[in-house]
């Protein structure tokens, strides 16, 4: 007993003594290393480049000014647990790991120590539920919703019939690629396609077997939830198969520069996506001239503008606006994460804080709500054109399947609930 | 001066066959163990628990169970992170399916249920030795890996296939889930891993563990003087998957909370768990501490010293890593083969002469 008080009593003047910081700190859990580098580097430099482009350029988020401090994931679970540890002793306001299996870890660690997770279109897809996942934010878009927008897309080009097709999905098999699964088959059944699931195992460089079978039965569509070295082997695969390119969809995550191949050899294919492409947006004069100029940049400077790095940019606007949401609300510049709590959960995305913040109609509008973390997953569709070597949005944001994702949500999260001995919040 | 025997006589066969027969190796051991239950749990931060000293437990236990297999028995196995997966579903499917169990209970079960499926994989080190065995169970490594995938029942159907670890409380303190101190946590993995230790020490010191011996020295002549072969793999198979089924559930259920069995046990943690232990010395429990010390902590610490000390940029320092971490596991095995332990077998033995070296 005695030692149960002197170990506390140890432990609360550690806790007592750990700095105070005066930023405003927005913790980077990067991955530079290792075979998702490719993806983890340009969105690391669009998340530290917004936060420096507003301490140049505003002085930080009301007056206060922010700092990014960075910690190597390597995409690994292990390591990230180490970095939230690290991290979350420096005053951390939000956390933003890139990871679907690091964010999975994090979502109980997090929420018993009273801070958010930021996941837009990663992670646990029943964190929209906010009743019961109390810290944990993933709109615009999640998993789910990119799926079923995909899927409506299919049935639209087929001009709206997609009973006894067949379409395959080709996944990384880990818990980010096999998210989609059950509204898949819930999907599958309600439009009447046949579900082939392929998954590809980590980290993704052979899937010769994989591709044979698609040789083999010839899906009418391809869906590719792959992230890294996945994405340029299966499209490789699919173009050496000749399996034609606009019949294959990517999740957001297949559907950056990264994934593509030369020339004319990738043309056409698509991916969904839940902002807008390219940096034709006056928020990016803003980081030429504070951040890149300046010297300042995260990374060499030559990712500004690409997919990854405006995912990355439009995360770190999301979390600077919940900061600022948060100061409004509690009056207080210096916001605890508690606070970043509740900014996140009465955000207005509007399109004019979109546009003010420099990227004017970038993503759909949302708000959050103590029930709804997740918006609306609107989900837009873009396609590689090899001409111009870039995407292009062809498809608007448009609301997925909410019924059926709705509903899957509620399943999910009340399991998750119950396992948990969580009582949802009264929403 | 050190490890000094003179005036130290045994007057009782049970004093003299004690495990630490020397009077300061006696000391330093009960003075490692008070400084462990005692000191430590004292200045436990968040962080030195979770990423430093429950994973270095954690992995203690696990090259502990393989150091059993491979060092004392000799029968080279690639199969760890597949048995430390069977230790963690185990753990889950326990603790979602019975809430009431405490968690000692759990945990062993799931060490018993491992040790039946490692036993099970043992059967073909009857006809196959060598590298050969290894393949035998590398294969192991990937079947369990993709049946725990494959299969929804293991995982009680969640969306992505991860599991993860409800609350449970030991005499009204929380060891796992989010709320758990740190220090509970570490005390938890603390009991286990001492107790683990214990085990195996007096395990290889009895008629089991000599019969291991005897089989890894040479199995033919083994099996002359009267050793059975099938008693004796079958049962270092089982005990080793107890102690890695006993690592994996602790991995899961204290230390990560969460898993996914393709990123957390896959063939890295079966290549790692062999490094600690070759690293650390084979045949040896101290060994498996030293090596699991090295293996868990050493990317920490340089980690710390890198990006929290020198300001290096994260991926440089990452990069780093490997190349000294790599770098000084080579050097280690140029300068001493036998691994960590015999350095340090080497120098008790210098001390003891020290200062006189003739």
């Amino acid at each position: 007993m005695k030692l149960k008080q002197l170990a506390t009593i140890a432990l609360t003047t550690l806790a007592v003594s750990a700095p105070v910081a005066a930023d405003l700190v927005f913790p980077s859990l990067s991955y530079r290393t290792g075979p998702y580098a490719a993806g983890g580097t340009p969105y690391a430099d669009g998340w530290a480049d917004y936060f420096t482009m507003l301490n140049a350029r505003d002085g930080g988020i009301g007056g206060v000014m922010t700092s990014v401090p960075e910690c190597e994931t390597g995409y690994n679970t292990a390591k990230g647990v180490e970095c939230y540890e690290s991290l979350k002793g420096d005053g951390a306001l939000v956390f933003n790991p890139l990871s679907t299996g690091i964010t999975y870890q994090l979502i109980p660690k997090a929420t018993a120590d009273d801070i958010p997770l930021l996941t837009q279109g990663y992670g646990r897809t029943s964190g929209a539920n906010g009743a019961i996942f109390s810290h944990v934010f993933n709109f615009p878009a999640n998993y789910w919703a990119g799926a079923s927008r995909i899927v409506n897309r299919i049935k639209h080009e087929a001009g709206g019939d997609i009973a006894g097709k067949n379409i395959a999905l080709v996944y990384h098999n880990s818990g980010y690629g096999k998210e989609p699964i059950p509204t898949l088959k819930a999907l599958a059944e309600k439009h009447g396609f046949d579900l082939t699931l392929i998954p590809v195992d980590h980290p993704g460089q052979e899937q010769k077997s994989q591709w044979l079978q698609i040789r083999r039965e010839r899906p009418d569509n391809i869906i590719l939830y792959g992230w890294g070295v996945m994405n340029q082997v299966a499209l490789q695969e699919a173009a050496n198969i000749r399996y034609p390119m606009d019949q294959m969809f990517g999740i957001w995550w297949s559907g950056t520069e990264n994934d593509k191949l030369d020339g004319m050899a990738s043309h056409g294919y698509k991916a969904a996506t839940f902002h807008n492409v390219g940096s034709e947006y006056p928020v990016y004069k803003d980081i030429q001239k504070h951040v890149v100029d300046a010297g300042l940049a995260a990374g060499d400077g030559s990712n500004v503008g690409s997919v990854l790095y405006n995912r990355g940019m439009y995360a770190a606007m999301t979390a600077a606006t919940a900061a600022a949401t948060a100061q409004d609300m509690h009056g207080e510049k210096n916001i605890t994460a508690g606070m970043m709590r509740d900014g996140l959960e009465n955000i207005n995305m509007s399109d004019a804080v979109m546009a003010a913040a420099g990227l004017p109609k970038f993503g759909p509008e949302f708000t959050g709500s103590c029930a709804n973390h997740g918006g609306t997953g609107q989900v837009g569709i873009q396609q590689w054109d090899g001409n111009k070597q870039a995407w292009k949005l062809i498809g608007g944001f448009e609301s997925p399947d909410n019924k059926v994702i709705g509903e899957l949500i509620k399943a999910d999260s009340d399991a998750y609930a119950a396992e948990n001995n969580i009582t949802p919040r009264d929403c | 001066m050190f490890y000094r025997e003179s005036g130290d006589f045994k007057k009782t066969y049970q004093k003299d066959s004690q495990t630490f027969p020397i009077k300061f190796d006696r000391m330093r051991y009960y003075f490692v163990l008070a400084v462990a239950f005692l000191v430590i749990p004292m200045f436990l931060t968040d962080y030195m628990a979770n990423a430093v000293m429950i994973p270095f437990l954690v992995w203690a236990i696990a090259a502990l169970g393989l150091n059993i297999l491979v060092g004392y028995t000799g029968q080279l196995s690639l199969g760890t992170g597949g048995f430390m997966a069977v230790g963690a579903y185990a753990t889950y499917k326990l603790m979602t399916a019975f809430p009431g169990m405490d968690m000692v209970t759990v945990i062993l079960l799931s060490g018993l249920i491992t040790a039946f499926v490692g036993a099970m994989f043992g059967l073909p080190s009857l006809r196959i030795k060598g590298f050969y065995l290894a393949v035998a169970t590398l294969a192991s490594q990937f079947f369990l890996v993709w049946l725990l995938n494959k299969v929804p029942w293991f995982y009680n159907n969640s969306a992505s296939g991860q599991i993860s670890a409800p609350e449970r409380e030991m005499f009204g303190v929380i060891i796992t889930g989010p709320h758990a101190t740190p220090v509970a946590a570490y005390l938890f993995c603390l009991v286990f891993a001492v107790a683990l230790a214990w085990l195996a020490r007096n395990l290889t010191r009895g008629r089991l563990g000599r019969s291991w011996m005897a089989i890894r020295d040479m199995d033919i002549a083994a099996e002359i003087i009267g050793v059975n072969p099938l008693m004796a793999k079958l049962s270092a198979f089982a005990v080793s998957s107890f102690f890695i089924g006993i690592a994996g559930s602790l991995f899961f259920s204290v230390y990560l909370g969460a898993a996914e069995v393709t990123e957390a046990f896959g063939i890295t943690v079966s290549f790692a768990v062999l490094f600690m232990i070759i690293i650390g010395g084979l045949g040896s429990i101290f060994g498996s501490f030293v090596g699991a010390a090295f293996m868990v902590l050493m990317p920490v610490l340089l980690k710390n010293v890198l990006v929290g000390g020198m300001g290096w940029p994260t991926d440089l320092a990452a990069h780093f890593e490997y190349i000294i971490v790599g770098g000084l596991i080579i050097i280690f095995l140029i300068v001493e083969p036998h691994g960590l332990a015999q350095m340090a077998r080497v120098l008790k033995e210098k001390l003891r002469l020290w200062p006189f070296p003739h």
